[in-house]
């Protein structure tokens, strides 16, 4: 037993709900929620501190242990999570308090953030599949109020979207995990990994394991993405950068749970199957990435062929891939926000986010220029920026496990990206400066404070990359024994 | 302006609401060991209060009742998650409740327990939220 598992959860929706009740003064709204945020992540490097010591952190919730109760699980993978998530959201914080505007500040806009975070926390610590669903549609309320919040012609087109495509994946969901305890009679992680490593995965089980690859495909962005560029583009940029940088990992996270807990014994079909799924992922989304020549478009197609990539070293079931694909996903969340806000910040002040209707920022904005730069070859894995480790394991971890078409793609589709933001930099930054200060729509003051911490962020994460190595790999040995985690969790010695 | 006739349901509700009020507590207190509790309970709550802005108008409901329901939802759930904390100080795990059985002086022997806090607290978020939707979607302006 161990407490400070839920604190991540509910130190988020008590402040939240402060702040509904005290809906009137922005600036308690304003301390409250980066103090929450902060503790949240002060509790997740406790946590990471127990468990490299004691092993899993387990709460079995109202003492009923598992499998009976709901049981919150702080395994190493899950808790880097969390603290990675409490980064990202303290610095789209501080770009919304320049950025978001009085109106959607009075609009709960603070509580639907905390909101979002205990829900993807939630979805990080929780060890049963149905409280996963709870918390995904905790997460989701939550991302259909900030996404339409402000009411834009734009915005609410997008909205009806995302609402549809995700209430559709939160009925397969259910009905998959109907199935799933109809066969089992369980909805503990642990137990589920026990019962079906028993029974053996036969064909029915692995029918439900692709119907649970469906829906979190659905919320990941793989292969099934056609929703993602449109609303993650439209509601403003606070918002798309917290969403591109979390909501896609939720579902990655879920897959790497799922497929590597539960249903690992026919890694021929299912991860196989995500492996295929990856490899079109990428390159659809460096096509899209490439042809088109709006910011936000360009930013979206980036977010899903990182999607891809992370997937592609989960689908090779193998250490190296593993470990890659953790290490991808920890600075992916860091980059996909730094390039949300950068791409934002040259919104903010061109007032436009075609390409071709603005040049030469480099003059008035040099830092700007040079921080979108680095998180341009970060973003792309030039070493030593954070995304080179990441992207060399994955690599090996194709190539040993013999996909290497999917290595290939993997190279071959960072190059799109690299060329994609690029034309940013070349077109934005470059060339005759068409604006004057005087015509500048909007200014940097305040908005570059969170954008230099995560531009700090992703090259200290390059260097010091050997610092985290021994929790990444803690975190990869539970991943690849599952038996670790169930004993943990079920008690066994 | 033509004044609606309605003298009945005006009559009716102004009886119904008792009854449907004093229902709703009684399926919130059985919830602990028989079928009902804070969801159910809540929800006959708020049926009452429906049906007062029904039969009356919302501006003269909201006179005589105050209240910000988003408020009333958002202090439901705290109460929930604060009664969760409770189990904590006690160094036990997150969401623990406990009962006890004590002497009351007109009730007798009683059994108190701290999931009632709790189905307090869910009755709440409830109330708050059924009539947040509902006025939400009453209110044409």
């Amino acid at each position: 037993m161990n407490n400070l598992i839920i604190l991540p959860i509910i130190i988020p929706i008590i402040a939240g709900l402060l702040m509904v009740i005290f809906k009137k003064s922005i600036k308690f709204q304003r301390i409250l929620s980066i103090f929450a945020i902060v503790s949240t992540g002060a509790v997740a490097v406790i946590l990471i501190n127990q468990i490299s010591k004691d092993g899993i952190q387990i709460l079995h919730l109202g003492g009923w242990k598992a499998p009976f109760g709901v049981s919150m699980v702080a395994d190493m993978f899950a808790t880097i999570l969390i603290l990675v998530t409490s980064i990202v959201a303290v610095c789209c914080l501080l770009f919304a308090f320049q950025s978001i505007g009085e109106k959607r500040e009075a609009y709960y806009f603070y509580p639907l953030f905390l909101f979002l975070i205990t829900g993807v926390n939630g979805s990080f610590m929780t060890g049963d599949i149905f409280n996963l669903f709870v918390c995904f549609e905790v997460m989701l309320v939550s991302s259909y109020v900030l996404i339409s919040l402000g009411g834009t012609k734009i915005q609410l087109r997008a909205s009806i979207q995302y609402i549809l495509i995700n209430v559709i994946s939160s009925f397969l969901f259910l009905v998959a995990i109907a199935f799933l305890y109809a066969m089992t009679g369980t909805l503990n992680f642990a137990h589920l990994a026990q019962r079906v490593a028993e029974v053996g995965q036969d064909g029915l089980l692995t029918t439900v394991a692709i119907l649970l690859l469906i829906v979190f495909s659905l919320k990941a962005g793989l292969f099934l993405f056609y929703w993602l560029p449109g609303s993650y583009s439209a509601p403003p940029t606070a918002i798309s950068a917290i969403f591109a940088a979390l909501l896609t990992k939720v579902g990655i996270y879920a897959i790497i749970r799922t497929f590597y807990l539960i249903f690992y014994h026919e890694p021929q079909i299912t991860h196989l199957l995500i492996g295929i799924l990856a490899a079109i992922t990428m390159v659809l989304g460096a096509i899209g990435a490439v042809a088109y020549g709006d910011i936000n478009r360009i930013l979206t197609y980036n977010v899903i062929v990182g999607v891809g990539f992370i997937l592609a070293g989960v689908a090779t079931l193998s250490v190296e891939g593993i470990t890659g694909s953790l290490y991808y996903l920890i600075h992916d969340m860091i980059v996909k926000a730094l390039i949300f806000l950068l791409g934002g910040t040259v919104i903010h002040l061109t007032g436009t986010s075609k390409l071709n209707e603005f040049s030469g920022l480099i003059r008035l904005h040099p830092q700007l220029g040079w921080m979108f730069f680095i998180a341009a070859l970060s973003l792309s894995g030039i070493p030593p920026l954070s995304g080179f480790l990441g992207k060399v394991f994955i690599t090996e971890g194709t190539f040993v496990t013999g996909y290497f078409w999917l290595g290939g793609i993997g190279l071959l589709t960072s190059l799109m990206v690299l060329y994609s933001i690029m034309k940013i930099f070349i077109n934005g930054f470059w060339g005759y400066t068409v604006l004057t200060e005087e015509t500048e729509k909007g200014t940097t003051k305040g908005l570059m404070l969170p954008i230099g911490i995560l531009t700090a962020l992703t090259i200290a994460l390059g260097l010091g990359s050997e610092g985290i190595q021994t929790y990444v790999d803690l975190a990869t040995q539970t991943l690849m024994n599952p038996e670790i985690y169930i004993r943990a969790v079920l008690g066994i010695k | 302006m033509k004044v609606p006739n309605d003298i009945i349901i005006r009559s009716v509700t102004k009886v119904a609401v008792v009854i449907i009020l004093t229902f709703a507590i009684n399926l919130f207190i059985s919830g602990h060991h028989h079928p009902g509790g804070g969801f159910i309970g809540g929800l006959a709550f708020s049926s009452a209060l429906i049906l007062l802005f029904l039969a009356f108008d919302i501006e003269t409901v909201r006179k005589n009742i105050p209240v910000d329901f988003k408020v009333v939802a958002a202090l439901g759930v705290l109460i929930s998650v604060l009664t969760g904390i409770g189990g904590m100080i006690f160094n036990m795990p997150f969401l623990t409740q406990d009962f006890d059985y004590f002497e009351l002086p007109i009730f007798g022997k009683t059994e108190l327990a701290t999931a009632v806090l709790f189905d307090i607290g869910v009755a709440l978020a409830v109330i708050g939220t059924s009539l947040t939707i509902i006025l939400s979607i009453g209110d044409d302006r």
